[in-house]
């Protein structure tokens, strides 16, 4: 029974839907671009230069570990790529390049890759290494300190959540939404412009690579427990719209807290995941010592990921 | 193939054919030059009746040793002109025995005479392997006593309408394979499971229980139907322990069909699906070689294609277009090279897909992290490994293209081969 023709044999399903992860990695990479577009508009060339070599060297790191561990090459799923870019983003636009060479470097390979690269990372990458760098490097990572030589025609030249943890809600009364919303505020290069942030984050949802439930409980947490603040003593605590356009809510909510392999799966757990971290980010504004909580807030969320998913449907069939 | 729509938000889902358009009548393949059948045995010795040159006749028992129920019927008159060890899926051993074909077929009359008596003996030692391929062992299981009989209408696969087809068509001959089998087993529930939307033209031309499912892929697995019926699931122990047994729609009209001829069929209905999609029916003898039927319908097979026993979703690939259909082949899909997806060693990445379009709520994510280490026992023990009902969409709609339907029938393969092992043990 010799056949002259080869054919493939493999076990089924023969169909595929034709999803993988290069597609969502540059999927990702596109929906972020607006983002990032308006800040290098804001903040010109440094910005670019930032984005750059942020994206160059988390390709070169995840290259180097894949060569140093002989493990196959897997820069070309553009997960690095996109790891580098996220970086990019919330870094402030004077970051000088050893700061972006430290940041991808601990996102890729103490990040990801001693954990066993893509899919293995406990942590979201990006959150870990920026929350690293912000421990480190303070005042590189201070936007008000950071950007003190660029010329920048905004509402107000400090940054708004700095300003409110020290002078209280009547320092930043002057900023409108709308003006926040438009990225009109001093902050991350790609973390400002809440419209270009939110245009990626429908694409993304839309096209399911990130759970809807996680961003939307994420934006309600901070924005219910930004109002309950708010309600209780507003002289204090700043309304809830300012918490969610200012900072880094929103590409939290929509770029840092989905990342796949370190958030819940199941519908509930999803739930209870992204609306703890709204609130961790608001209590840490509020009460703790750090001008921004989302990071935190999303390292805390990603720690409590395995036991939530815990909370899943029960399986079919199942007489116990 | 279907893709993933722009909008993946909404999940995929795929309904079942109805077989609702004009019934076309199947092309009658003739017998070919060769045919292959398989006798479900490993290859030791054999008696002096099965040896190469011997003459055979349509409807006759092969069998490797006198006495021995496993056998394969003839489905054509001829030679023997080879046999052969078989290496099936599983490692399981089997022996092919090739007959050539000569002149007009000549009635084996063995049958005639035991018909007399419809007895489960008789279906076991004429019947096991009729197109359908009914399984009439657990029927005869006194440990483990049967008190439902499903004939199993819906299809297995996506695409495939083979067994609707049949009711429509062959009303009269399920209807006395049904007779028989009450006759034989004394079981009464025969219950006849139909997709929803195509109930209203079956109900009343047959002689059982019509259950409706969904036309909805997988509802109608078999093992989603036993759900349905019992609310449970067998565990490792297998389907047995239920007490329902699956028969298919084919094997009953074939049953039917031999105690109202005389004569055990030898002819099964496949589907032929070709590389555009194209549906075409045959008529073809048990044991033909696939390659004969693809030729019929003009489907080009070059290398590097894939060709396919049964649906999309839950098939077997074959290796060689000389491989003949068996009594269980329902259908035959060619696909193009172009269009043949690649699995990948990638990690799962906990994107959670599989576990939104699990029917059975399996936390597919966690399992095949399990499975991919071959800790077989655990994933069974905590990640309901027994909840899945064999659909494939996981693997289906894996981002990281992970082989995960795979790896769930080798860990139910391993984990049943350590029970049976136990249980040997235990005697």
């Amino acid at each position: 029974m010799n056949s002259k023709k080869t054919l493939i044999v493999s076990h089924a399903p023969f169909w595929h839907d034709g999803s993988g992860i290069p597609e969502r990695s540059y999927h990702t990479m596109i929906a972020a671009l607006p983002a990032a577009c308006v800040g290098i508009a804001y903040y010109g060339a440094p910005a670019l230069g930032v984005i750059s070599l942020a994206m160059a060297s988390a390709i070169l790191w995840e290259l180097l570990l894949n060569y140093a561990s002989k493990r196959p090459i897997t820069v070309g799923n553009g997960n690095a790529a996109l790891i580098g870019l996220l970086i990019a983003m919330v870094l402030p636009a004077s970051a000088p390049w050893w700061l972006v060479l430290i940041g991808t470097f601990l996102a890729i390979v103490i990040g990801m890759q001693i954990f066993g690269g893509i899919g293995a990372n406990p942590f979201n990458p990006v959150a870990l290494a920026i929350a690293i760098l912000m421990v480190s490097y303070k005042s590189h990572l201070d936007f008000d300190a950071a950007l003190v030589n660029f010329s920048i025609d905004f509402p107000s030249s400090t940054n708004p959540l700095a300003a409110l943890k020290a002078f209280g809600p009547a320092a930043v009364e002057h900023l409108t939404p709308v003006d926040l919303f438009m990225g009109r505020q001093v902050g991350g290069i790609g973390s400002s412009c809440g419209l270009a942030l939110t245009l990626g984050g429908v694409y993304l949802i839309l096209r399911g690579i990130i759970r809807w439930e996680i961003s939307i409980a994420f934006i309600a947490g901070v924005f219910i427990s930004a109002m309950l603040f708010n309600m209780v003593d507003p002289i204090h605590y700043a309304p809830p719209a300012f918490h969610l356009l200012t900072g880094y809510t929103l590409i939290g909510a929509f770029f840092l807290a989905t990342e796949s392999s370190s958030s819940p799966v199941n519908f509930i757990p999803m739930l209870v995941y992204g609306a703890l971290g709204g609130v961790m980010t608001v209590l840490i504004r509020n009460i703790g010592a750090y001008v921004d909580g989302v990071i935190f807030a999303i390292l805390l969320i990603n720690l409590i990921n395995p036991l939530v998913d815990k909370i899943r449907p029960k399986a079919i069939g199942k007489v116990a | 193939m279907r893709k993933r729509s722009f909008f993946g938000l909404s999940k995929p889902s795929f309904h079942y054919e109805l077989a609702t358009g004009p019934v076309t009548d199947p092309v009658v393949i003739p017998a070919p030059e060769t045919v292959t059948l398989y006798i479900k045995q490993e290859l030791k010795r054999t008696s002096s009746n099965l040896k190469v040159g011997a003459p055979v006749k349509t409807g006759q028992r092969l069998v490797l040793n006198e006495g021995d129920d496993i056998c394969a019927i003839s489905s054509v008159t001829g030679t023997i002109c080879a046999i052969a060890p078989f290496l099936a899926d599983y490692g399981r051993a089997w022996t092919a025995v090739t007959i050539k074909t000569e002149g007009s077929d000549t009635p084996d009359t063995e049958f005639a005479e035991a018909m007399q008596a419809p007895t489960l003996e008789t279906l076991n030692r004429y019947l096991a392997t009729c197109p359908g391929e009914p399984d009439i062992g657990p029927l005869m299981d006194e440990r483990n006593p049967v008190h439902t009989i499903v004939i199993y209408g819906g299809n297995a696969d996506i695409l495939i309408d083979t067994s609707l087809y049949l009711f429509k068509q062959s009303a009269e001959a399920v209807n006395a394979g049904i007779e028989i089998l009450r006759k034989a087993t004394g079981i009464e529930d025969i219950v006849i499971v139909i997709p929803e939307e195509s109930v209203q033209n079956y109900s009343g031309h047959l002689d059982a229980r019509m259950e409706p499912v969904s036309s909805q892929y997988p509802y109608a697995q078999p093992l989603m139907v036993l759900h349905q019926l019992t609310g449970r699931l067998p565990d490792e122990k297998g389907m047995a322990s239920m007490g329902v047994h699956f028969i298919r729609a084919e094997a009953v009209a074939a049953i039917g069909q031999a105690f109202s001829s005389g004569s055990l069929p030898a002819e099964k209905t496949v589907a032929v699906i070709d590389k555009q999609g194209t549906k075409h029916l045959a008529r073809a003898r048990v044991g033909t070689p696939v390659g004969v039927l693809l030729k019929t319908f003009d489907v080009q097979v070059n290398d590097q294609d894939k060709i396919i026993f049964g649906g999309p979703m839950t098939g077997n690939a074959i290796y060689s277009e000389d491989l003949p259909i068996g009594p269980g082949t329902d259908a035959i899909l060619v696909q193009d090279k172009s269009v043949i997806p690649l699995y990948s060693d990638y990690p799962c990445i906990n994107c959670g897909d599989c576990v939104r379009i699990c029917p059975a709520n399996v936390p597919v994510n966690l399992l095949v992290r399990f499975l991919e280490a071959g800790q077989y026992t655990e994933g069974a023990d905590l990640y309901d490994l027994y909840s899945c009902i064999e659909c494939g969409l996981c693997s289906y709609v894996c981002v990281s293209r992970i082989p995960i339907y795979q790896y769930i029938k080798l860990a139910k393969y391993e984990i049943g081969r350590i029970t049976s092992a136990e249980e040997l043990n235990e005697q």
